[in-house]
Protein backbone atom coordinates (compact mmCIF):
# COMPACT_ATOMS: atom_id res chain seq x y z
CA UNK A 1 0.00 0.00 0.00
CA UNK A 2 1.47 3.55 -1.25
CA UNK A 3 -0.98 6.20 -0.38
CA UNK A 4 0.01 9.70 -1.97
CA UNK A 5 -2.41 12.10 -1.36
CA UNK A 6 -2.36 15.71 -2.02
CA UNK A 7 -4.07 18.50 0.00
CA UNK A 8 -4.99 21.75 -1.12
CA UNK A 9 -7.00 25.30 -0.91
CA UNK A 10 -6.53 28.75 0.44
CA UNK A 11 -4.52 29.86 3.42
CA UNK A 12 -6.21 29.45 6.35
CA UNK A 13 -8.26 26.06 6.10
CA UNK A 14 -6.60 24.07 7.63
CA UNK A 15 -4.79 22.46 4.47
CA UNK A 16 -1.51 21.42 6.61
CA UNK A 17 -3.22 20.44 9.31
CA UNK A 18 -5.39 17.78 7.77
CA UNK A 19 -1.95 16.99 6.06
CA UNK A 20 0.11 16.39 9.34
CA UNK A 21 -2.90 14.89 10.74
CA UNK A 22 -3.13 11.90 8.48
CA UNK A 23 1.18 11.62 8.55
CA UNK A 24 1.16 11.69 11.86
CA UNK A 25 -1.79 8.51 12.22
CA UNK A 26 -0.04 6.82 9.66
CA UNK A 27 3.19 6.88 11.54
CA UNK A 28 1.42 6.17 15.17
CA UNK A 29 -0.08 2.78 13.09
CA UNK A 30 3.26 1.92 12.16
CA UNK A 31 3.10 2.86 8.55
CA UNK A 32 5.98 5.21 7.08
CA UNK A 33 4.98 8.93 6.33
CA UNK A 34 6.22 12.02 4.70
CA UNK A 35 4.46 15.21 4.95
CA UNK A 36 6.08 17.51 2.14
CA UNK A 37 4.36 21.21 2.30
CA UNK A 38 4.67 23.79 -0.44
CA UNK A 39 6.60 26.64 0.79
CA UNK A 40 7.93 28.20 -2.52
CA UNK A 41 6.41 31.19 -4.73
CA UNK A 42 2.94 29.50 -4.70
CA UNK A 43 2.52 29.85 -0.92
CA UNK A 44 3.33 33.74 -0.83
CA UNK A 45 0.80 33.78 -3.35
CA UNK A 46 -2.09 32.62 -1.24
CA UNK A 47 -2.60 28.89 -1.71
CA UNK A 48 -1.51 26.31 0.63
CA UNK A 49 -1.02 22.53 -0.55
CA UNK A 50 1.05 20.04 0.76
CA UNK A 51 1.89 16.29 0.00
CA UNK A 52 1.48 13.18 2.13
CA UNK A 53 2.53 9.80 1.12
CA UNK A 54 1.78 7.07 3.94
CA UNK A 55 3.50 3.88 2.76
CA UNK A 56 4.06 0.00 4.05
CA UNK A 57 7.44 0.62 2.35
CA UNK A 58 10.71 2.39 2.67
CA UNK A 59 9.28 6.54 0.83
CA UNK A 60 11.41 6.86 -2.41
CA UNK A 61 10.31 11.11 -3.40
CA UNK A 62 8.14 12.78 -0.78
CA UNK A 63 7.18 14.76 -3.60
CA UNK A 64 3.98 14.20 -5.88
CA UNK A 65 4.45 14.41 -9.71
CA UNK A 66 1.60 12.79 -11.47
CA UNK A 67 1.68 10.00 -9.63
CA UNK A 68 -0.75 11.19 -6.99
CA UNK A 69 -3.66 8.79 -5.48
CA UNK A 70 -5.96 11.05 -4.00
CA UNK A 71 -6.19 14.87 -4.20
CA UNK A 72 -8.48 16.54 -1.06
CA UNK A 73 -8.96 20.55 -3.33
CA UNK A 74 -10.90 22.62 -0.57
CA UNK A 75 -11.33 26.20 -3.84
CA UNK A 76 -11.50 26.48 -7.38
CA UNK A 77 -7.32 27.26 -8.07
CA UNK A 78 -6.54 24.26 -6.44
CA UNK A 79 -8.33 22.08 -8.45
CA UNK A 80 -7.46 23.57 -11.50
CA UNK A 81 -3.67 22.51 -10.53
CA UNK A 82 -3.80 19.56 -8.63
CA UNK A 83 -6.27 17.70 -10.80
CA UNK A 84 -3.61 17.51 -13.30
CA UNK A 85 -0.70 15.45 -10.77
CA UNK A 86 -3.26 11.93 -10.06
CA UNK A 87 -3.28 8.82 -11.32
CA UNK A 88 -5.96 7.39 -13.76
CA UNK A 89 -8.94 6.54 -11.92
CA UNK A 90 -7.07 8.36 -8.64
CA UNK A 91 -9.62 10.10 -5.67
CA UNK A 92 -10.23 13.60 -6.50
CA UNK A 93 -12.86 14.98 -3.49
CA UNK A 94 -13.84 18.41 -4.65
CA UNK A 95 -15.14 21.00 -1.27
CA UNK A 96 -18.81 21.30 -3.53
CA UNK A 97 -19.50 23.99 -1.41
CA UNK A 98 -16.42 26.50 -2.95
CA UNK A 99 -16.29 24.83 -6.30
CA UNK A 100 -19.41 25.32 -8.26
CA UNK A 101 -17.30 23.79 -12.07
CA UNK A 102 -16.17 19.85 -13.16
CA UNK A 103 -12.86 18.93 -13.07
CA UNK A 104 -11.73 18.81 -16.66
CA UNK A 105 -10.37 15.37 -16.57
CA UNK A 106 -12.89 12.68 -17.23
CA UNK A 107 -10.88 9.48 -15.74
CA UNK A 108 -10.64 10.49 -12.25
CA UNK A 109 -13.05 9.04 -9.34
CA UNK A 110 -14.63 12.40 -8.30
CA UNK A 111 -16.57 12.98 -5.13
CA UNK A 112 -18.36 16.30 -4.22
CA UNK A 113 -18.70 17.20 -0.43
CA UNK A 114 -20.33 20.18 0.66
CA UNK A 115 -17.65 20.64 3.44
CA UNK A 116 -18.77 24.03 4.37
CA UNK A 117 -22.40 23.26 4.86
CA UNK A 118 -21.24 20.33 6.26
CA UNK A 119 -19.09 22.05 9.14
CA UNK A 120 -21.23 24.78 9.82
CA UNK A 121 -23.86 21.99 10.64
CA UNK A 122 -22.04 21.44 13.57
CA UNK A 123 -21.85 24.76 14.41
CA UNK A 124 -18.38 25.38 13.19
CA UNK A 125 -17.10 26.60 10.00
CA UNK A 126 -13.50 26.03 10.83
CA UNK A 127 -13.88 21.86 10.88
CA UNK A 128 -14.65 21.94 7.28
CA UNK A 129 -10.86 20.74 6.72
CA UNK A 130 -11.77 17.94 8.80
CA UNK A 131 -14.81 17.05 6.90
CA UNK A 132 -12.67 16.54 3.56
CA UNK A 133 -10.05 14.39 5.80
CA UNK A 134 -13.31 12.18 7.13
CA UNK A 135 -14.15 11.74 3.65
CA UNK A 136 -11.30 11.21 2.13
CA UNK A 137 -10.40 8.34 5.22
CA UNK A 138 -13.67 6.52 4.13
CA UNK A 139 -12.94 6.55 0.74
CA UNK A 140 -9.02 5.29 1.16
CA UNK A 141 -9.00 3.67 4.58
CA UNK A 142 -5.76 4.90 4.51
CA UNK A 143 -5.55 4.93 8.36
CA UNK A 144 -8.15 4.86 10.93
CA UNK A 145 -10.28 7.45 12.32
CA UNK A 146 -9.36 7.00 16.21
CA UNK A 147 -5.50 7.15 15.09
CA UNK A 148 -6.06 10.74 13.50
CA UNK A 149 -7.81 11.47 16.84
CA UNK A 150 -4.59 10.02 18.82
CA UNK A 151 -2.65 12.24 16.61
CA UNK A 152 -4.87 15.57 17.17
CA UNK A 153 -3.02 16.83 20.66
CA UNK A 154 0.35 15.24 19.45
CA UNK A 155 -0.21 17.32 16.40
CA UNK A 156 -1.79 20.60 18.18
CA UNK A 157 -0.93 19.92 22.31
CA UNK A 158 -2.60 18.96 25.02
CA UNK A 159 -4.50 22.28 25.27
CA UNK A 160 -6.61 21.42 22.49
CA UNK A 161 -8.09 18.06 23.40
CA UNK A 162 -11.33 19.82 24.64
CA UNK A 163 -11.65 20.35 20.63
CA UNK A 164 -11.22 16.66 19.67
CA UNK A 165 -15.50 15.65 20.15
CA UNK A 166 -16.45 18.22 18.06
CA UNK A 167 -13.24 17.45 15.46
CA UNK A 168 -14.36 13.53 15.83
CA UNK A 169 -17.98 14.86 14.58
CA UNK A 170 -16.36 16.86 11.38
CA UNK A 171 -14.41 13.37 10.59
CA UNK A 172 -17.56 11.41 11.36
CA UNK A 173 -19.83 13.64 8.82
CA UNK A 174 -17.30 13.93 6.46
CA UNK A 175 -17.17 9.90 6.19
CA UNK A 176 -21.31 9.80 5.72
CA UNK A 177 -20.71 12.32 3.27
CA UNK A 178 -19.44 10.27 1.24
CA UNK A 179 -20.78 6.93 1.23
CA UNK A 180 -23.62 8.81 -0.43
CA UNK B 1 12.09 7.03 22.92
CA UNK B 2 8.90 6.75 21.05
CA UNK B 3 8.58 8.32 17.01
CA UNK B 4 7.85 11.45 16.65
CA UNK B 5 6.83 13.49 13.55
CA UNK B 6 9.17 16.21 13.43
CA UNK B 7 10.40 18.65 10.21
CA UNK B 8 13.95 18.22 9.16
CA UNK B 9 14.92 21.78 9.72
CA UNK B 10 13.37 21.54 13.49
CA UNK B 11 14.76 18.15 14.21
CA UNK B 12 18.12 19.70 13.07
CA UNK B 13 17.90 21.89 15.83
CA UNK B 14 16.85 18.82 18.82
CA UNK B 15 19.12 16.69 17.56
CA UNK B 16 22.09 19.82 17.62
CA UNK B 17 20.38 20.55 21.87
CA UNK B 18 20.42 16.64 22.41
CA UNK B 19 24.37 16.46 20.91
CA UNK B 20 25.31 19.41 23.52
CA UNK B 21 25.42 22.45 21.34
CA UNK B 22 25.21 25.54 23.70
CA UNK B 23 25.93 27.99 21.13
CA UNK B 24 23.58 29.12 17.84
CA UNK B 25 24.49 31.89 15.84
CA UNK B 26 22.78 32.14 12.15
CA UNK B 27 20.72 34.70 9.91
CA UNK B 28 17.33 33.61 8.55
CA UNK B 29 16.97 31.88 4.86
CA UNK B 30 13.94 29.79 3.37
CA UNK B 31 14.39 26.85 3.18
CA UNK B 32 15.97 26.47 6.38
CA UNK B 33 14.67 29.51 8.21
CA UNK B 34 12.95 26.77 10.53
CA UNK B 35 16.62 26.02 12.07
CA UNK B 36 17.45 29.27 14.06
CA UNK B 37 12.97 29.88 14.41
CA UNK B 38 13.22 26.45 16.72
CA UNK B 39 16.30 27.13 18.52
CA UNK B 40 15.63 30.30 19.42
CA UNK B 41 13.22 28.77 21.55
CA UNK B 42 14.66 25.78 22.57
CA UNK B 43 18.37 26.31 23.14
CA UNK B 44 17.57 28.81 25.65
CA UNK B 45 15.57 26.50 27.72
CA UNK B 46 18.67 23.98 27.21
CA UNK B 47 20.69 26.35 28.85
CA UNK B 48 22.58 27.96 25.77
CA UNK B 49 22.36 31.32 23.86
CA UNK B 50 20.47 31.87 20.21
CA UNK B 51 21.61 35.00 18.64
CA UNK B 52 20.49 36.14 15.45
CA UNK B 53 23.55 37.76 13.61
CA UNK B 54 23.43 40.94 11.66
CA UNK B 55 24.76 38.54 8.83
CA UNK B 56 26.03 35.12 7.67
CA UNK B 57 29.42 36.82 7.41
CA UNK B 58 28.72 37.35 11.37
CA UNK B 59 27.05 34.68 12.11
CA UNK B 60 30.03 32.57 11.28
CA UNK B 61 32.93 34.45 12.52
CA UNK B 62 30.59 34.18 16.16
CA UNK B 63 31.23 30.68 15.44
CA UNK B 64 34.99 31.40 15.21
CA UNK B 65 34.75 33.14 18.44
CA UNK B 66 32.99 30.53 20.56
CA UNK B 67 34.30 27.11 18.77
CA UNK B 68 37.77 28.77 19.67
CA UNK B 69 36.81 29.39 23.22
CA UNK B 70 35.85 25.12 23.19
CA UNK B 71 31.78 25.65 23.31
CA UNK B 72 30.22 23.10 20.87
CA UNK B 73 28.19 25.80 18.22
CA UNK B 74 26.65 25.92 15.38
CA UNK B 75 25.26 27.57 12.32
CA UNK B 76 22.85 26.62 9.49
CA UNK B 77 21.74 28.28 6.35
CA UNK B 78 20.96 27.68 2.66
CA UNK B 79 23.53 28.13 -0.36
CA UNK B 80 23.57 31.98 -0.75
CA UNK B 81 24.33 32.07 2.93
CA UNK B 82 26.09 29.28 3.49
CA UNK B 83 28.66 31.28 0.32
CA UNK B 84 28.86 34.33 2.43
CA UNK B 85 30.20 31.82 5.46
CA UNK B 86 33.28 30.43 3.13
CA UNK B 87 36.06 32.93 4.64
CA UNK B 88 35.27 32.07 7.99
CA UNK B 89 34.84 28.45 7.37
CA UNK B 90 37.95 28.62 5.55
CA UNK B 91 39.50 30.21 9.13
CA UNK B 92 38.06 27.37 11.25
CA UNK B 93 39.63 25.25 9.10
CA UNK B 94 43.00 26.92 9.21
CA UNK B 95 42.66 27.72 13.23
CA UNK B 96 41.44 24.41 13.62
CA UNK B 97 37.79 25.27 15.20
CA UNK B 98 35.23 22.67 15.67
CA UNK B 99 31.81 23.85 14.66
CA UNK B 100 28.95 22.41 12.49
CA UNK B 101 27.51 24.19 9.75
CA UNK B 102 24.70 22.87 8.33
CA UNK B 103 23.30 23.61 4.41
CA UNK B 104 19.74 23.38 3.76
CA UNK B 105 20.77 23.47 -0.34
CA UNK B 106 18.84 25.45 -2.44
CA UNK B 107 18.95 25.90 -6.63
CA UNK B 108 21.84 28.67 -7.96
CA UNK B 109 23.82 30.28 -8.84
CA UNK B 110 23.37 33.65 -7.19
CA UNK B 111 20.75 34.47 -5.18
CA UNK B 112 18.92 31.75 -7.08
CA UNK B 113 15.45 29.83 -5.85
CA UNK B 114 14.16 28.97 -2.74
CA UNK B 115 13.53 25.45 -3.61
CA UNK B 116 15.76 22.33 -3.38
CA UNK B 117 19.40 21.75 -5.24
CA UNK B 118 22.55 20.03 -5.02
CA UNK B 119 24.70 22.21 -6.55
CA UNK B 120 26.91 23.02 -3.92
CA UNK B 121 28.60 19.84 -3.89
CA UNK B 122 31.52 21.91 -5.37
CA UNK B 123 31.91 24.09 -2.47
CA UNK B 124 31.14 21.40 -0.09
CA UNK B 125 33.85 19.03 -1.53
CA UNK B 126 36.37 20.98 -3.47
CA UNK B 127 36.38 24.16 -0.75
CA UNK B 128 34.56 27.12 -1.00
CA UNK B 129 37.15 29.21 0.75
CA UNK B 130 40.39 29.73 0.28
CA UNK B 131 44.11 27.08 0.60
CA UNK B 132 44.27 23.81 1.12
CA UNK B 133 42.18 22.48 3.52
CA UNK B 134 38.62 19.91 4.03
CA UNK B 135 35.69 19.87 5.52
CA UNK B 136 34.40 16.38 6.50
CA UNK B 137 30.77 16.55 5.11
CA UNK B 138 27.48 14.55 5.14
CA UNK B 139 24.68 14.08 3.33
CA UNK B 140 21.44 12.83 4.90
CA UNK B 141 18.81 11.03 2.77
CA UNK B 142 15.99 11.06 5.86
CA UNK B 143 15.03 12.83 8.71
CA UNK B 144 16.37 9.88 10.63
CA UNK B 145 19.46 10.36 9.15
CA UNK B 146 19.75 13.87 9.58
CA UNK B 147 19.33 14.19 13.17
CA UNK B 148 21.59 11.17 13.96
CA UNK B 149 24.56 12.62 11.62
CA UNK B 150 24.02 15.91 13.15
CA UNK B 151 24.69 14.87 16.74
CA UNK B 152 27.83 12.69 15.24
CA UNK B 153 29.23 15.88 13.32
CA UNK B 154 29.52 17.25 16.57
CA UNK B 155 31.76 14.48 18.08
CA UNK B 156 33.39 14.30 14.51
CA UNK B 157 34.10 18.47 14.73
CA UNK B 158 35.63 17.88 18.28
CA UNK B 159 37.59 14.96 17.23
CA UNK B 160 39.29 16.31 14.34
CA UNK B 161 39.36 20.00 15.58
CA UNK B 162 37.89 20.36 12.19
CA UNK B 163 34.36 22.48 10.57
CA UNK B 164 31.99 19.43 9.74
CA UNK B 165 29.40 20.21 7.50
CA UNK B 166 25.73 18.45 6.51
CA UNK B 167 24.69 19.03 3.41
CA UNK B 168 20.91 18.18 2.46
CA UNK B 169 19.05 20.28 0.64
CA UNK B 170 15.55 22.70 1.05
CA UNK B 171 13.13 19.22 0.77
CA UNK B 172 15.09 17.64 3.55
CA UNK B 173 14.62 20.77 5.65
CA UNK B 174 10.88 20.95 4.82
CA UNK B 175 9.32 17.36 5.10
CA UNK B 176 8.15 15.85 8.31
CA UNK B 177 9.29 11.98 8.83
CA UNK B 178 9.16 10.17 11.70
CA UNK B 179 12.07 10.64 13.98
CA UNK B 180 13.80 9.03 16.90
CA UNK B 181 15.81 11.10 18.91
CA UNK B 182 18.77 8.86 19.97
CA UNK B 183 21.13 8.73 22.56
CA UNK B 184 24.20 9.74 20.78
CA UNK B 185 27.29 7.02 21.22
CA UNK B 186 29.54 8.22 23.34
CA UNK B 187 32.71 8.64 21.73
CA UNK B 188 36.29 9.66 23.33
CA UNK B 189 37.12 13.02 22.74
CA UNK B 190 40.53 14.79 23.46
CA UNK B 191 40.99 17.28 25.50
CA UNK B 192 39.95 20.94 24.41
CA UNK B 193 43.64 22.35 26.53
CA UNK B 194 43.91 24.75 22.87
CA UNK B 195 40.76 26.66 24.00
CA UNK B 196 40.83 29.89 24.63
CA UNK B 197 39.39 30.15 28.19
CA UNK B 198 41.63 32.17 30.20
CA UNK B 199 45.01 31.70 31.52
CA UNK B 200 43.43 32.33 35.38
CA UNK B 201 47.39 33.08 35.43
CA UNK B 202 47.75 29.42 36.09
CA UNK B 203 48.93 28.60 32.33
CA UNK B 204 50.65 29.88 29.36
CA UNK B 205 47.96 31.57 26.75
CA UNK B 206 46.94 29.61 23.88
CA UNK B 207 46.45 31.15 20.68
CA UNK B 208 43.85 30.36 18.09
CA UNK B 209 45.05 32.03 14.85
CA UNK B 210 44.89 30.45 11.02
CA UNK B 211 47.73 33.24 10.27
CA UNK B 212 51.54 31.99 10.41
CA UNK B 213 53.52 34.98 8.60
CA UNK B 214 56.61 32.47 8.45
CA UNK B 215 55.97 30.05 5.51
CA UNK B 216 57.99 27.42 6.88
CA UNK B 217 55.89 27.36 9.37
CA UNK B 218 53.08 27.65 7.89
CA UNK B 219 54.22 24.93 5.50
CA UNK B 220 54.29 22.68 9.10
CA UNK B 221 50.95 23.40 10.09
CA UNK B 222 49.62 22.73 6.38
CA UNK B 223 51.61 19.16 7.18
CA UNK B 224 49.96 18.56 10.06
CA UNK B 225 45.98 19.63 8.16
CA UNK B 226 46.97 16.85 5.29
CA UNK B 227 47.88 14.03 8.07
CA UNK B 228 44.53 14.61 9.78
CA UNK B 229 42.49 14.59 6.38
CA UNK B 230 44.12 11.52 5.59
CA UNK B 231 43.51 10.39 8.58
CA UNK B 232 39.78 10.84 7.56
CA UNK B 233 39.99 9.49 4.56
CA UNK B 234 40.96 6.07 6.14
CA UNK B 235 38.19 6.37 8.98
CA UNK B 236 35.25 8.37 8.11
CA UNK B 237 34.25 7.30 4.96
CA UNK B 238 30.07 6.32 4.92
CA UNK B 239 27.98 5.02 2.39
CA UNK B 240 25.15 2.71 1.35
CA UNK B 241 25.07 0.48 -1.69
CA UNK B 242 24.17 -2.69 -2.94
CA UNK B 243 23.10 -4.88 -5.99
CA UNK B 244 26.82 -4.21 -7.29
CA UNK B 245 27.98 -7.49 -8.15
CA UNK B 246 25.42 -8.35 -10.49
CA UNK B 247 24.58 -5.22 -11.64
CA UNK B 248 23.93 -4.08 -15.50
CA UNK B 249 23.28 -0.57 -14.34
CA UNK B 250 24.79 1.22 -11.65
CA UNK B 251 23.03 4.33 -10.20
CA UNK B 252 24.96 6.99 -7.61
CA UNK B 253 23.19 9.65 -5.62
CA UNK B 254 22.65 11.03 -2.84
CA UNK B 255 20.45 13.47 -0.41
CA UNK B 256 16.73 13.34 -1.71
CA UNK B 257 17.86 12.50 -4.98
CA UNK B 258 19.18 8.82 -3.70
CA UNK B 259 15.37 8.38 -2.58
CA UNK B 260 13.79 9.04 -6.14
CA UNK B 261 16.44 7.11 -7.38
CA UNK B 262 15.38 4.27 -5.09
CA UNK B 263 11.85 4.21 -6.62
CA UNK B 264 13.37 4.41 -9.87
CA UNK B 265 15.47 1.56 -9.40
CA UNK B 266 11.93 -0.50 -7.74
CA UNK B 267 10.12 0.08 -11.02
CA UNK B 268 13.16 -0.88 -13.69
CA UNK B 269 13.70 -4.26 -11.32
CA UNK B 270 10.15 -4.70 -12.00
CA UNK B 271 10.88 -4.53 -15.75
CA UNK B 272 12.95 -7.08 -14.98
CA UNK B 273 16.31 -5.03 -14.96
CA UNK B 274 19.40 -5.48 -12.18
CA UNK B 275 20.23 -2.18 -11.03
CA UNK B 276 22.34 -1.49 -7.82
CA UNK B 277 23.24 1.62 -6.24
CA UNK B 278 25.73 3.39 -4.86
CA UNK B 279 24.70 6.27 -2.12
CA UNK B 280 27.57 8.34 -0.67
CA UNK B 281 26.87 9.91 2.98
CA UNK B 282 29.96 11.15 3.17
CA UNK B 283 30.03 13.78 0.31
CA UNK B 284 33.79 14.51 1.44
CA UNK B 285 35.54 11.77 1.99
CA UNK B 286 33.78 9.74 -0.79
CA UNK B 287 33.13 6.60 -1.19
CA UNK B 288 36.07 5.59 -3.87
CA UNK B 289 37.07 2.19 -3.22
CA UNK B 290 33.19 0.74 -3.13
CA UNK B 291 33.10 1.77 -7.29
CA UNK B 292 35.84 -1.81 -7.41
CA UNK B 293 32.69 -3.74 -6.23
CA UNK B 294 30.71 -3.71 -9.45
CA UNK B 295 30.64 -6.31 -11.06
CA UNK B 296 31.46 -7.44 -14.90
CA UNK B 297 27.85 -7.21 -16.18
CA UNK B 298 27.93 -3.62 -15.82
CA UNK B 299 26.79 -1.41 -18.77
CA UNK B 300 27.39 2.02 -17.34
CA UNK B 301 26.91 4.15 -14.36
CA UNK B 302 24.06 6.40 -14.40
CA UNK B 303 25.08 9.66 -11.43
CA UNK B 304 21.74 11.54 -10.97
CA UNK B 305 21.82 15.06 -9.09
CA UNK B 306 19.93 18.19 -8.58
CA UNK B 307 22.71 19.94 -10.27
CA UNK B 308 25.18 20.28 -13.85
CA UNK B 309 26.81 17.57 -12.59
CA UNK B 310 29.40 17.98 -9.98
CA UNK B 311 29.47 14.83 -7.84
CA UNK B 312 29.77 13.03 -11.43
CA UNK B 313 33.70 14.39 -11.69
CA UNK B 314 33.92 11.81 -8.19
CA UNK B 315 32.34 9.27 -9.78
CA UNK B 316 34.64 9.04 -12.68
CA UNK B 317 37.62 8.79 -10.27
CA UNK B 318 36.02 6.15 -8.52
CA UNK B 319 35.55 3.89 -11.43
CA UNK B 320 38.36 5.54 -12.74
CA UNK B 321 38.00 4.35 -17.06
CA UNK B 322 36.27 1.29 -16.61
CA UNK B 323 32.73 1.90 -17.49
CA UNK B 324 30.93 5.02 -19.00
CA UNK B 325 29.07 7.36 -16.57
CA UNK B 326 26.03 9.00 -17.85
CA UNK B 327 24.16 12.06 -16.18
CA UNK B 328 20.32 12.81 -15.08
CA UNK B 329 20.32 16.21 -13.69
CA UNK B 330 17.70 19.11 -12.51
CA UNK B 331 18.65 22.85 -11.84
CA UNK B 332 17.02 25.77 -10.31
CA UNK B 333 15.06 23.80 -8.06
CA UNK B 334 13.39 21.47 -9.70
CA UNK B 335 13.54 17.75 -8.47
CA UNK B 336 14.19 14.71 -10.74
CA UNK B 337 11.00 12.42 -11.35
CA UNK B 338 11.37 8.55 -11.39
CA UNK B 339 10.03 8.36 -14.43
CA UNK B 340 13.40 10.27 -16.34
CA UNK B 341 15.58 7.89 -14.13
CA UNK B 342 14.14 5.19 -15.26
CA UNK B 343 14.03 5.91 -18.96
CA UNK B 344 17.68 6.70 -18.37
CA UNK B 345 18.30 3.19 -16.55
CA UNK B 346 17.11 1.60 -19.27
CA UNK B 347 18.57 3.32 -22.28
CA UNK B 348 21.82 1.84 -20.14
CA UNK B 349 20.92 -1.40 -19.88
CA UNK B 350 19.94 -1.76 -23.85
CA UNK B 351 22.96 -0.40 -24.32
CA UNK B 352 22.80 3.49 -24.26
CA UNK B 353 25.38 5.62 -26.94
Amino acid sequence: MEEKVIMAGFGGQGIMAIGKLLAYAGMLEGKNVTWMPSYGPEMRGGTANCAVVVSEDEIGSPLISKDGTAAIVMNLPSMIKFEKELVPGGKLIINKSLIDVEPTRKDLDVYYIPANELALELGNGKVANMVMLGSYLELTKTVEIESVLKAFVKVFGEDKADLIPLNKEALLKGAQAAKK
Amino acid sequence: MAKVLMKGNEAVGAAAIKAGCKLFFGYPITPSSEIPEYISRALPEAGGVFLQAESEIAAINMVYGAGGAGARVMTASSSPGISLKQEGITYCAGAEIPCVIVNMMRGGPGLGSIQPGQADYFQATRGGGNGDYRTLCYAPASIQELVDYVMLAFDKADYYRNPVLICADGMIGQIMEAVELKDPEPMELPPKDWATTGTGGKRKPVVVNSLYLQAEELQEHNKHLIEKYKLMEENEVVYEAFGLEDAEVVCVAFGTTSRIVKTAIKQAQAKGIKVGMIRPITLWPFPYDVFKEIGDKAKGILTVEMSAGQMIDDVKIGIAGRLPVYFNGTQGGMVPTPGSILADIEKIAGGAK
